[in-house]
């Protein structure tokens, strides 16, 4: 083979590497039934195709070779490791990684992908080694890039990492979808787990930076996944959200890193796309007559986006949205967002009504955005005092700078 | 693959007015007979309520004991099963139709199957 094809082969196994190690890994799973010989395997495989493409040409179906290349590999080391174990317990070992059904059909691998999805988002996982194993696994995150995102050290996530895998290989915990009657318990814990690591891209809990575009990014990944693999009218409506939300983020900080209000954003700097894709998906949930709270929150994101401004707003069309939330999933901080839906609506006192009775029922004391709310209904109402009481409220319970920095500079724009 | 279900509660039987213990003992009937059928049962025991509990601890050779359970909570140990499953999903489906799991709560546990624990009881493969 000339140098030229030499460099070709090498470019294809490291294009195919990025494209489909994630797809080879979550067959090479159900394949050896062993996370870690599953990664091991993989690890092989490419090696292997880094030494034998450039010399013998790139395969038919690259991906096929390598699930078939990495279940050898892991038979080569379980038979290696033979010396050492009763012989019955090998043959056990490499009859069950042989006799499964063959590897290569691409609707099987599409399951594979799923089946980790599932697992890694299992219930019986604590919600921080479910949202760091999906990370790691499906999206193929390093454990150092998790635990930039996460604030969190490599180690500390490594070892919830080790911990996640180990409970799932003892508590067996099965690799399959689950059947149809498990699916909607289970499908929560999936979006579940896809929304917060959205969130924690979008509007990072604590820190310096208001965003951080990767989680985000990884989120909108995922639910692309889901909605190509599962298309249920909840994980549409979850996607929807995230693209719409994702649509303002250039609009959401000023250049100098400060928070914009929905308000007062520049639309123009919205996303066009996105608007366009999360609204048609809003609309085949709600056309589904079977979409709940993810589809709803997507529905009034829909509204804004469609809106030239605040004022031009929908709010009654809103407020509606909000009322079916309510019902479909009662929450003091749904209720929140409804009083300031009917502040637009009706003005500032009506909706300052609403949330003093959320708040007076104890309901979201510890809630900064509840506070910040109460704070500007009374600065529209003139109520100063009320308004420096509340805003000193919020700043004591946000975490997170650029927020501080808005709360503190619409306290200092108080009149005396 | 066996695992151990523990049924936690805040009232056990005796602790209950005669009527919903009567009908929680005809719940266990139904649904201990229901996994007998489905091939799921290995084993089930009800245990008396935890101040007839006695904690023992051999230190230095001497044996001390003590009232009560080895650990207070307010939810108490009440009984458990020993089902037959081939994963958790199947395990955890069987869980929730224990009776005591609609009152209390209950842990399901994978019991060990390893060489070394199963040349301790005696019981190898």
């Amino acid at each position: 083979m000339s140098e030229d094809a030499t460099a070709r082969a090498r470019e294809t196994a490291e294009a195919v590497y990025r494209a489909e190690s994630r797809r080879v890994f979550a067959t090479l799973i159900r394949l050896l039934g062993d996370f870690d010989l599953a990664e091991e395997a993989l690890h092989d495989a490419f090696r292997a195709a880094l030494e034998q493409w450039p010399r013998d040409g790139v395969p038919a179906n690259p991906r096929a070779w390598l699930v078939s290349a990495g279940r050898f590999k892991a038979i080569d080391g379980i038979r290696r490791r033979a010396r050492f174990v009763a012989i019955e317990d090998v043959a056990e070992q490499v009859e069950a990684v042989v006799d499964d059904a063959p590897p290569w059909d691409d609707e099987g691998i599409e399951d594979d992908r799923m089946r980790l999805v599932f697992t890694c988002c299992h219930p019986a996982l604590s919600p921080d080694a479910q949202v760091a194993l999906t990370l790691r696994e499906v999206c193929g995150l390093t454990t150092e890039e998790i635990a930039q995102a996460f604030l969190s050290t490599a180690p500390t996530l490594a070892q919830r990492i080790v911990r996640a895998k180990a409970k799932i290989r003892d508590a067996r915990i099965p690799y399959q979808v689950p059947t149809p009657a498990e699916l909607p318990e289970r499908l929560d814990s999936v979006l579940r787990v896809v929304y917060l690591v959205f969130n924690e891209g979008y509007s990072a809990s604590s820190g310096e930076s208001l965003t951080r575009v990767d989680l985000s990014s990884e989120a909108i990944r995922l639910g692309r996944l889901l909605v190509e693999l599962l298309p249920e009218p909840e994980a549409i409506g979850l996607l929807a959200l995230m693209l719409l939300q994702e649509s303002r983020r250039a609009a959401r900080t000023s250049p100098a890193g400060e928070l914009v209000l929905l308000a007062d954003q520049d639309r123009s700097l919205w996303n066009r796309d996105q608007i366009a894709e999360g609204s048609a998906l809003v609309e085949r949930a709600l056309g589904s007559r079977r979409f709940g709270p993810y589809a709803l929150q997507a529905a009034i994101a829909a509204v804004h986006a469609e809106a030239a401004s605040a004022d031009a707003t929908d709010w009654g069309e809103i407020v509606g949205l909000y009322d079916v939330l309510l019902r479909a999933e009662p929450s003091p901080v749904v209720e929140l967002n409804r009083a300031v839906a009917v502040a637009m609506r009706d003005g500032p006192a009506a909706g300052l009504g609403l949330i003093d009775a959320i708040l007076a029922r104890g309901d979201l004391q510890d809630y900064r955005l509840a506070h910040a709310a109460q704070a500007d209904l009374c600065r529209r109402l003139g109520r100063t005092a009320q308004a420096r009481a509340a805003y000193e409220r919020a700043v004591a319970l946000t975490r997170q700078e650029p927020e501080r920095r808005f709360l503190e500079r619409r306290l200092a724009e108080l009149p005396d | 693959m066996k695992f151990l279900c523990l049924l936690c509660a805040e009232k056990v039987m005796e602790q209950m007015p005669e009527v919903d213990a009567a009908k929680h003992f005809e719940d266990y009937r139904e649904f201990t007979a229901a996994i007998r059928e489905s091939g799921h049962f290995v084993g089930c025991n009800r245990l008396l309520p935890p101040p007839a509990a006695t904690t023992v601890r051999v230190r230095q050779g001497k044996v001390s004991t003590t009232d009560g359970p080895y650990v207070e909570t307010k939810e108490q140990l009440g009984g458990y099963y020993v089902i037959e499953a081939k994963d958790l999903d199947e395990a955890i489906q069987v869980a929730a139709r224990i009776p005591g799991a609609w009152i209390g709560c209950v842990e399901v546990r994978p019991i060990a199957e390893d060489e070394p624990t199963l040349r301790a009881l005696g019981t190898p493969r």
